[in-house]
This record gives C-alpha cells, structure tokens and sequence, in this order.
C-alpha cells in the first residue's frame, strides 16, 4: 500500500513546508507593505529573524514552569504534523491515516490550549488577557471550521483530507452554491485563527488590543523562533488546505512521480496569489474591536451552516 | 454525484442561495440604508433567477413578471424608501429588540424548519426549479423574523416586502409563475401600500415625534 513514490512525496511535503512557510509569511509582510505604501521589508526577513532569535540566548523567567518550556516545541510538533497531512502536493500521503479532518481540527487546538497555557503560566497579565482572548476566538471559529469541513466529507463521503481533496479534484467544473458558502466561511475562520487583520494585527506589540502577540510575549531566543516558525507553519497549513479544498486542481495522485514534480510550480503560483490576495484582504478590512470579532465569527458558522444546508436541499438529488 | 448538472439549474440554486444569503444579510444589517441596498440586490437576484428559469422555459409571461421584478423591487421600491428615509431624517442603526447575532441564530433554526417543511412539498411539483422550494420559505420567514425582531416602521415594511420577494420566488420555483393577472394585481398592490404606508410614516412621526411603533401601544381613544 505504502509506494516509494509516497513516502518519498511525503517528505518533501514536509521538508517544503517547513522551508517555504517562513517565505510564505515574507511575501504576504511584503505585499501588505507595497499595498499600504510603506517600504516593504525583504522577502527572506523572517528567515533572518529566525537565524537571529536561534542564536540569541533563552531568557526564563523565575516563575516559568516545565510546561512554559516545553510547550513551543508541542505548538512546533502539532504545526508540522498538520502540514504532513494537509495535501499540498499529492493526496498520496502514508503520514494521512494519522488523523482526519476532524483530527485536524484537533491537532490545532491542541496547540492552542497549548499556547494559551504557556502565556498564562508565567502569571504576566499580558500572558493572561491573550490566553483568554485566543480561547474565546477558538471556541468560535472552531465549530465553524468543522462545519466547513463536514460540507466537504459530505460531498466525498469520507472524513480523509486526502480522499475528500481526490474527489474534489476529479468533478467536473459545476457551481456549487455550498462550496461556494464553505469557501467564504473557510476564509475568515482562517484569518482568524492566524492572527490576521479583521480580528488580530500580527505586526503589533504592547497594544492592547494583541492577541496572539499578547501570549508570546514573555519569550525569547529559540523558543520564540519556534512559535515565529510554528505561526508561519499555520498560514502555510491554511492555505494549502484552502487551496487543496477550493482549488485541488494540480494536486498530484497516487503512483504519479511526474506529476508530484508538476504540483511544485502550480503549488508555488497558488501560494503566490493567495498571499497577494490575503495582503489584499488585510488591507482593506479594519480591526474590529474584540467583541466584534463573536459577530465575525458567528457569520463565519453561519455562512458554513447554510452551505452545509444548501447542500442537502439542493444538491443531494444531484 | 458525478452527472452533469445542466447550467441553468446550477445558476437557479446559485441565485437562489444568493437570495438566501441577502435575506440573512438583511437580518444582521444594522444601518437602514444599506439595508434598503440588500433589498434591492435582493430584488435583482430574484430578477436574473426569474430570468433564467423564463428563457429556460420559454414561458412568455415569466419575461413580464421578470421585467416587472426589475422595474418594481429594484428600481422603483428602493428610490421611494431611499426617498422617505431621506425626507423623515432616519440616520444611525437600526435597533432590534433581540442583538444580531441570536437573531442569526434564531434565523438558522428556521432555514432549517423551512428546508424540512419544503422538501416533501417540493416533491409534489415537476418544474425544474422545485428545489429551490425550501429557499423561497426560507426567505419569507427570514422577511417575517425580521418584521417581528425590528422596532422602527421603515425596517418592517422592507422586511414586509421582502416577504413578497421570498413569496414570489416560491411562486416561480413551485409552478413556473402566478397567471398575469394575479401577479400584476400583487405588484400593485405592493407599490400602492408602500405609498400609503409612507404616508403613515409621516403621520406616526408626526404624533410621536419617533418611528418607534413601540410608541403605538400606548395609543388612547
């Protein structure tokens, strides 16, 4: 069952997402630079941030506990494991089995009662708020992602993100009204769960409003270049499964090595868009204030439960 | 799964989720105008939906009532509440006596009764569109959830006719159109209660100094 071909596809899935997520995060940093009209930083600064923060020393605080310690290397793990099994080259994936799309959902918010935790656990009031306030945007946009991806096990009557990405990839070209829903709720699930614009600023400190910033704040040398990595891992796990879901064409199948080598460029032009179009949306949204962000959300799981809706009223006959 | 679905029914269950989705934006809009815009997109995506189930069908008097819909609900509605809302000086959000997003919520729970109450109905007919069936229900409970939700007199008259979008799309969707003369008949009595009702609006300003019909219950002889 397991061929070369897939292990061998596996790894490089891995390898490139672990290389091309800080690019990915570089190029979206540039793009809403160019687009606010600000000089753009480079394209490969997080890699220089990276460098730098691995070769600066660990300061802990007294109070830290084991877990303030281990958990940016529990975040890093769960962030690698969700690019292992979000197919972004090839829907032959060994590693898939390991969990479903609902594990998937799973593996995410592990890491981030993680996260929370390890901001609450130094006892810092700026570790506390973020906590809390990353728990209540999950508890939100959680039920909406498993909505989105209960609309897509439906329409391929199975819960692998590899199999569901297969029949996708293999219908015809049809308007799909759900998907279309799905889509848009998938959307803004994932700008909030990335700590972007409309609910969170990423390139904010020590403003009040921070979430995700607010928790990893106390950090410093490798265990921050860890989260920096595992935040930009997350962008890249996202997008590869928005585009595997909406977008799953390209994506190479079983046993076809020539076409795991097509998928790199055609992976590579999506991404390209996608962050253009994600610099694009943060651009022109206003934060909100945090008790906008209930509505943000609560229109995310609504537009999902109306695809979900939309998809056994009109489309079960079909 | 894999049949291929011809075109004008994949644009029919696209427009008619576009309905869907306007209703439930009417739900959540807070601000009057832009509430009246939804309308009118509303109105127009139940243009092109009629449109295309018109030219699919070759039905001559679904042209008209298609016509009717643009001329009416998109163009004609819309100026004259764009109109009041200007000359009665409403500005600022539109106050519901429950918040947005449980009345989304409560919203949810009906699409879900009407989609339910719909499918065997929609059964019964043979037109091409009869599932959209469910949507069109959808719609005018959505339109009634807002009337009922909504405290200032202008948000229930656009919730009313909104209703009349949601009935008028069950009305295409079940069996190709009502005959012309009923529906010539509803559209002008649409276009005539908007009117007097704008006159009402004038008179209840005028007495209560407020659009708030929370006011009218303390009405005396």
């Amino acid at each position: 069952m397991i061929s070369l071909t897939g292990v061998l596809g596996q790894l490089f899935a891995i390898a490139l997402a672990l290389l091309l997520a800080p690019l990915l995060t570089g190029w979206v940093n540039q793009c809403r630079a160019w687009l606010q009209n600000r000089a753009a930083p480079p394209l490969l600064q997080p890699y220089y941030t990276l460098h730098k923060l691995f070769h600066k020393d660990v300061v802990l605080a007294h109070n830290a506990s084991a877990l303030f310690r281990f958990a940016p290397f529990i975040i890093f793990g769960c962030m690698v494991l969700a690019c292992a099994i979000i197919p972004s080259l090839s829907t032959d994936l060994p590693f898939a089995p390991a969990a479903d799309a609902l594990a998937l959902v799973g593996v995410f918010g592990l890491a981030r009662v993680f996260i929370a935790l390890a901001g609450m656990d130094v006892g810092t009031s700026f570790g506390t708020l973020g906590g809390r306030r990353e728990m209540l945007i999950g508890f939100l946009a959680e039920p909406a992602l498993l909505m989105v991806i209960f609309t897509m096990a439906m329409i391929a009557q199975s819960t692998s993100v590899a199999t569901i990405v297969e029949t996708l990839a293999h219908r015809e070209l049809v308007i799909y009204p759900s998907i279309a829903f799905a889509g848009i709720a998938f959307t803004m699930v994932s700008f909030a769960e990335n700590a972007r614009v409309p609910v969170d600023n990423p390139a904010t400190h020590l403003e009040l409003t921070m979430i995700h910033e607010a928790m990893i704040l106390e950090y410093s040398g490798r265990h921050l270049a860890l989260l920096e990595w595992a935040a930009s891992l997350k962008l890249y796990a996202y997008s590869c499964l928005g585009l595997a879901l909406f977008f799953p064409w390209g994506i190479a199948e079983r046993d076809n090595f020539l076409a795991l080598i097509a998928a790199l460029p055609v992976l590579l032009v999506k991404l390209v868009i996608g962050g253009a179009l994600v610099a694009l949306l943060e651009t022109i949204n206003a934060k909100m204030r945090i008790f906008r962000a209930p509505e943000f959300l609560g229109t995310a799981f609504l537009l999902a439960v109306l695809g979900l809706l939309v998809r056994l009223l009109l489309e079960s006959r079909v | 799964m894999s049949q291929a679905v011809p075109l004008y029914a994949q644009l029919i269950n696209l427009l008619a989720a576009v309905i869907l989705l306007l209703g439930f934006a009417m739900l959540a809009q807070r601000r009057v105008i832009q509430l009246i815009d939804l309308f009118a997109l509303q109105g127009f995506a139940l243009f092109l939906s009629t449109l295309v189930v018109a030219v699919k069908t070759g039905q001559h008097h679904l042209f008209y009532s298609a016509g009717l819909t643009l001329v009416l609900k998109v163009i004609l509605l819309p100026w004259i509440l764009h109109r009041l809302v200007r000359k009665l000086h409403i500005k600022g959000e539109v106050e519901g006596l429950i918040n947005i997003p449980t009345t989304t919520l409560i919203g949810l729970g009906l699409v879900i009764i009407a989609f339910n109450v719909a499918t065997p109905i929609s059964q019964l007919s043979s037109t091409i569109t009869r599932g959209t069936l469910g949507i069109a229900l959808a719609t005018v409970m959505l339109a009634f959830l807002m009337m009922i939700t909504r405290k200032k007199a202008i948000t229930q008259v656009v919730g009313f006719l909104a209703m009349e979008n949601g009935l008028f799309l069950a009305a295409t969707s079940a069996t190709y159109g009502m005959p012309m003369v009923v529906e010539l008949g509803i559209a002008l009595d649409v276009l005539v209660g908007m009117v007097i009702l704008g006159v009402f609006f004038f008179q209840i300003r005028d007495q209560f100094d407020s659009l708030d019909i929370h006011h009218m219950e303390q009405l005396k002889e």
